[in-house]
């Protein structure tokens, strides 16, 4: 069969392995792009979020290309995300796509409907269960490997003497992983992959500015979606820290649920947990990263995305009380790059006189 | 005991579960002030005071709430967060923005009297209704032997109202005569004056406050359309209504007009269906294009989706409205 699955951030290099490993043929999605975007906008009801959009404009790009089932999430709400999957089969039944969504519930919420959807898919392709475990382990490293690869490069990059070399560097890393076939290869091609980053020409005389960034998952994780923000500060000479990774979200969401603890922290603010999304963490985040010292916070979120308005209406207190900046960037169809760019060249402007000034008091006081 | 002033907005649930706070309210003695019907200003006040982002409802809460400063001694704003146990996974909450509703108000102005924000989980088990009502009373000061008399007796009052409504009632017009005492009177199988039947599904607080929705209902009826809304639906026809769906929406009003919707598209007689949807509403985004591609597979009935904002004026909702009255009486006469 021929499959596909969502386009988020760099994790289907990962997908792409899995899918082919199982003993199906991969559609690689496309990267989103502006005809992405004008296909979803087209056929996607017009309140949908950003993210909805995309996907929809992905699942009917990979259609195009001979996709017959597509993989995604499902989820247990009060989110939209954990609506998509039906929303999305609909629409393409109605656009008469003979194409088949495929969603994982979490297994906290239906285990029996998850084990029959694994099985399904192993046994249309052909592999023993031992073999399939093996298979769903080297995609976890993998996903693990990227991860871990990416957050290297958003520390690395500030430093960078010349623009753009981490970019660079941090592609051929993800070649590495991507080349990998056996667990130790993984590790290898992890290992190699840190190394080039690492070899990066860097000025370690920069005191870069310091920036978390939180929000709604999709438009966090896919760089496409949020106009590569995280590399425009990088590139800007920021230091910038996020809070979601795939690796993080699947190992906090489905096994052993860290994030009773992030809960924990909003709760003066927010005495209701979960609300859908990554809206209470975004609080807790804001709350982490000011006492980690950071010097703002960036919250991304797609336009009308519900839990991070309920977040949006609550993060001016906690910016009042922990003393930390926060921008807050909603992100639909119409928003442009320069317009995200020129906000966040006020934005770290504004920081860096903060800082001066903090700098300044603090040393008087001695 | 202490004689309190119950500030409770005019919007949101009230028109759904109004005559189960008030009596419970009343029956302990202590007062219940209810904020203006929606009006400009207080829209006004609720823009200004609510994160710009937000749906009109929640602005419209705000507004609602701040009318009350100084007029009550406590806010009722119950957190709501499950009132049924059914459910595709069980998962069926509300929206986000009503799981942060009283965080949401309390952060967002400063001059508000004390907010009662209990949590109501129904989900959890059978007598968390009674753990609900035995915690805003202590907290009020009763003593449990009053907040159990008073929460029968809401029960019955409220078990009332929901029989006026299953008799096709509106709640503008059941809550008037629930407050009048009148017994409720038989079912009135007459029919009345009208010549077209058409439901109209939404949430409460869009569909029975006029000022938001430009006075849909009342044009509704100048055009003699006799009209049915998802309230007036048993539980037991929903449920069964939510397992034609591969799965259920998440949130419990907007599960009701769903389920609500595809009800009347199965009866011959509701010639057509309306959605009425707030602006920027997240749920309703795709409520909407369900219901949509739903009415079409269903005995392709015809179905109008009307949005309202702070913006709608009367005219704009009338022209639709007359327009699509129209166009199912021309489609009759045409069979």
């Amino acid at each position: 069969m021929k499959i596909s699955f969502p386009h988020m951030g760099y994790s289907y290099i990962a997908l792409k392995w899995l899918v082919n490993h199982l003993g199906h043929e991969c559609i690689v999605p496309p990267e989103p792009s502006k005809k992405t975007l004008d296909l979803g906008v087209r056929y996607s009801p017009e309140f949908a979020c950003i993210p909805f959009k995309i996907l929809t404009g992905t699942y009917l790009e990979v259609a195009e290309k001979g996709a017959e089932i597509i993989l995604t999430s499902g989820g247990m709400g009060p989110c939209r995300a954990g609506y998509y999957w039906v929303m999305h089969q609909y629409l393409l039944d109605e656009i008469g796509k003979k194409v088949k969504v495929i969603a994982f519930e979490p297994p906290l919420c239906n285990l029996r409907d998850f084990w029959q959807k694994l099985h399904r898919l192993r046994v249309s392709g052909g592999l023993s269960v031992k073999a399939f475990i093996q298979v769903l382990k080297i995609t976890w490293e993998k996903i693990k490997a990227i991860d871990d690869i990416e957050m290297k490069s958003y520390h690395i990059r500030p430093y960078e003497e010349k623009r753009g070399e981490t970019t660079r560097a941090l592609w051929k890393a993800l070649e590495f992983v991507d080349e990998a076939n056996r667990e130790d290869e993984v590790d290898e091609a992890r290992q190699e992959g840190l190394n080039v980053l690492q070899g990066v020409r860097r000025d370690e005389s920069r005191d870069p500015l310091k920036m978390g960034i939180i929000g709604e998952i999709y438009v966090v994780l896919e760089p496409s979606a949020n106009h590569y923000l995280q590399i425009m500060l990088g590139e800007m000479g920021v230091y910038s820290d996020r809070s979601i990774y795939l690796s993080s979200y699947t190992r906090k969401n489905t096994i052993v649920n860290l994030e009773g603890d992030i809960f924990q922290v909003a709760r003066p603010y927010l005495n209701e947990a979960p609300i859908g999304g990554h809206g209470v963490n975004s609080i807790g985040e804001t709350i982490l990263y000011a006492r980690h010292g950071f010097d703002g916070v960036v919250q991304l979120a797609p336009f009308a995305c519900i839990p991070e308005i309920v977040a949006k209406s609550i993060i001016p207190a906690v910016s009042r009380d922990f003393d930390i900046p926060v921008l807050t960037l909603f992100i639909d169809e119409q928003t442009g790059k320069a317009g995200v760019q020129t906000r966040l060249e006020a934005f770290v402007d504004l920081m860096e006189k903060r800082r001066e000034l903090k700098r300044q008091r603090e040393r008087w006081a001695i | 005991m202490q004689v309190s002033k119950i500030g409770i907005p005019r919007t949101l649930a009230y028109f759904i579960y109004f005559p189960l706070w008030k009596t419970f309210f009343e029956e302990l003695g202590h007062e219940v002030v209810l904020s203006a019907a929606t009006s400009k200003a207080i829209l006004d006040r609720g823009v200004k005071e609510a994160v710009n982002d937000a749906c009109i409802p929640i602005k419209l809460y705000h507004g609602h709430a701040a009318a009350l400063a100084g007029k009550a001694d406590y806010i009722f704003c119950p957190r709501l967060v499950s009132v049924r146990s059914h459910g595709d996974f069980g998962t069926e909450t509300f929206c986000p923005k009503f799981l942060g509703l009283p965080d949401m108000l309390r952060l967002a102005m400063d001059d508000l009297p004390e907010i009662i924000d209990v949590r109501v989980d129904l989900k959890k088990g059978k007598d968390e209704l009674w753990q609900v009502f035995l915690e805003i009373g202590s907290k009020l000061g009763n003593s449990g032997e009053e907040i159990k008399r008073a929460f029968t007796k809401a029960k019955k009052v409220q078990r009332e109202y929901q029989r006026l409504l299953y008799q096709e009632k509106l709640p503008p017009e059941a809550l008037e005569l629930i407050e009048q005492k009148i017994p409720v009177p038989k079912k009135d199988k007459s029919g009345g004056s009208y010549d077209l039947q058409v439901a109209v599904v939404g949430y409460p607080y869009v569909l029975y406050d006029a000022y938001i929705n430009a006075g849909l209902l009342a044009i509704l009826e100048k055009e003699k359309v006799k009209v049915y809304t998802q309230d007036m639906i048993s539980d037991r026809e929903m449920n069964r209504q939510a397992k034609t769906l591969p799965k259920s929406m998440f949130w419990y009003f907007s599960n009701r007009a769903v389920y609500g919707a595809l009800h009347f598209m199965q009866r011959p007689e509701i010639e057509g269906v309306i959605h009425l949807t707030a602006f920027a509403c997240g749920p309703d985004s795709m409520v909407d294009r369900l219901l949509e591609i739903e009415s079409r597979r269903r005995g392709n009935r015809p179905y109008l989706s009307i949005a309202v904002d702070e913006h709608t004026g009367e005219a704009g909702v009338r022209t639709r409205l007359e327009a699509f009255v129209d166009m199912l009486r021309y489609r009759r006469n045409r069979k």
